[in-house]
């Protein structure tokens, strides 16, 4: 197996330059993302136009896999809403976890990047911990609490 | 190369697994910090046991059950011979080292109360400090933590000031999983006596590496896994002093440990029986025992010296590489290197190393506050064993060159 599968340059690239990286500041909702087994910790900031994501940030420490991965996921829900985000995030999910070698579906754009992952099992949740985090900050809009962030764990 | 007419070439050809390749490259394994391969030596003997004596323990009155029961404790002899210990009556088995510490503060630990102490260091396995913060939930005792600094070394002044008479008992590693550092046992329990208190050490690191001697320690409580001295898992030992042993109450209730059972109330067997509960992992124990064997027949002080020299070796070549940065860089050290690489996450690290067949340790290594005190997510780890030789390090630097390049 060759590690340029699981490190391509998409990747590489966007672990040295991450897109959309800090805090958004006010924002409609947070969520603190961490995966106690290896320490990667992410804080999404996130606002709403509507039902749209009209911008998103993330910030944090974490392996290669888990900041691309991150880079990756802010730029492409940005303008989707949520039906589109859950769909997405099924999709990238489909691809992280997929043994059959199925190529990628197209609509997931530069994301197809990740699918070299699904050959380490034991980095399948560097890879989601972003979308978990997405996850508990949008099902966090609007909560009584809504100005202290979310926060999930992956085990 | 050898150090002192030390065959390693011999020695890796008792362990199967090394012969193993892994995504096609020979296997450097660097993992004995976490477990250790087992030789074929051990592996018969366990086969043999099952294909030829085994029973049910301390039951039967029949031929095979009096096989199994000897063989089970012919095993605990020999454990009390390895470790020096006065009777085998202060040999438990249990699960493993984080069941014997568990199994000292569920029992020992009931008669704590408010205003007492356990001392402990801030560079502990999970498994020395959890129980202790559970124990303390429950008492209203306080637990103590005894500081580290940058290079590692307990802070063995500030150790010596927060003992006190409220310190009841002192809890700390033999050599630390995450640092490789040795602690200067004997001047800590030296210390712990003179304010009165009980003392534990956790061998885990230790039984494998040197020779210890539970009677010149002068220690109340000694523990260690097997699996970790190139025995099974699921085994674990519990040395305590008998008298300190025969005035704990029984923490687990069930067969083997009662001598009477009515319901209006039931009484205990003698020691060590009345702490091992249910039937035990009978096939383990002979794997022990074989593995002391095996490890006495290597010469511990050899296999030491063979480790110290690898240790040197490693140390040396790490520090070469352009990034690196080794965290923990005590005087006294065991084979085991934590590091970093500049730019490249561990977890990335272990990857890239697995791909060329080097099997490191990425992670907490179950001590988060080592990470949080060095201010590091997580590090990768190389340890040492019996069988480690000159081309597992050769193979790791040639790997970290590799992970440059993807990063680079």
């Amino acid at each position: 197996m060759d590690l340029k599968d699981l490190y391509r340059d998409v990747i590489l690239d966007h672990n040295k330059r991450p897109r959309n990286f800090g805090k958004l500041e006010p924002c409609d909702s947070s969520a603190d993302g961490n995966n106690p087994l290896c320490g990667d910790r992410l804080t999404i900031t996130l606002r709403l136009d509507g039902d749209r994501i009209d911008d998103i940030r993330f910030e944090g420490k974490g392996c290669a896999i888990s900041t691309a991965s991150a880079s990756l996921m802010t730029e492409a829900v940005k303008g989707l809403d949520r039906s589109a985000i859950q769909n997405l995030h099924a999709q990238v999910h489909h691809t992280l976890t997929d043994h059959g070698g199925a190529l990628p579906p197209a609509e997931l754009g530069k994301l197809a990047a990740l699918a070299g992952v699904r050959e380490y099992p034991a980095r399948v949740k560097c890879a989601s911990l972003c979308w978990h985090t997405l996850d508990a900050a949008l099902a966090h809009v609007g909560a009584p609490d809504a100005a202290s962030a979310a926060s999930v764990s992956t085990e | 190369m050898t150090a002192q007419g030390y065959d390693v070439a011999r020695v890796r050809a008792d362990f199967p697994i090394l012969a193993t390749t892994v995504r096609g490259k020979r296997l450097a394994f660097l993992d004995t910090a976490a477990s250790s391969q087992r030789p074929q030596a051990v592996i018969d003997a366990m086969a043999h046991y099952e294909r030829t004596s085994h029973a049910n323990v301390h039951r039967g009155v029949y031929e095979l059950s009096q096989k199994a029961t000897d063989a089970f404790e012919g095993a605990r002899e020999r454990i009390r011979r390895f470790l020096n210990a006065a009777s085998v009556r202060e040999i438990v088995f249990t699960r493993g080292t984080t069941e014997s510490i568990n199994l000292v503060a569920q029992s020992w630990g009931r008669r704590l109360g408010p205003g007492d102490e356990i001392l402990i260091t801030w560079m502990e396995h999970h498994a020395n400090i959890v129980p202790w913060q559970m124990l303390c939930e429950r008492t209203g005792a306080m637990l103590r933590v005894t500081p580290i600094d940058l290079r590692g070394e307990l802070d063995v002044a500030a150790f010596e000031a927060l003992l006190s008479p409220r310190t009841k008992l002192v809890a700390f590693t033999q050599i630390s999983n995450s640092l490789g550092t040795v602690l200067p046992v004997e001047r800590l329990l030296a210390a712990a006596k003179r304010v009165g208190a009980l003392t534990l050490i956790d061998g885990a690191q230790a039984v494998a590496h040197q020779r210890i001697d539970v009677r010149a320690l002068d220690c109340d409580f000694y523990v260690f896994s097997s699996h970790k001295l190139y025995g099974p898992t699921g085994l674990g030992v519990l040395y305590a002093r008998e008298a300190v042993l025969a005035d704990m109450p029984p923490w687990q209730g069930g067969g083997d440990m009662i001598r009477t059972v009515t319901f209006s109330g039931s009484t205990w067997t003698e020691l060590p029986h009345r702490f091992e509960a249910g039937t035990p992992h009978i096939s383990g124990a002979v794997g022990l025992a074989t593995a002391i064997d095996y490890l006495e027949s290597l010469g511990i002080d050899a296999v030491h010296a063979h480790e110290q020299r690898l240790l040197a070796r490693a140390t040396q070549a790490l520090r070469a590489v352009p990034g690196l940065r080794i965290v923990g860089e005590a005087a006294h050290k065991a084979g085991v290197i934590s590091f970093v690489l500049e730019d490249v996450h561990p977890h990335d690290l272990g990857t890239i190393l697995d791909a060329e067949g080097v099997a490191v340790r990425t992670g907490h290594h179950c001590a988060m506050p080592v990470m949080d005190f060095f201010d590091v997510p997580a590090t990768a780890r190389a340890s040492f064993g019996c069988y480690s030789d000159d081309a597992d390090i050769d193979q790791l630097v040639t790997a970290l060159g590799h992970a440059r390049e993807v990063f680079g």
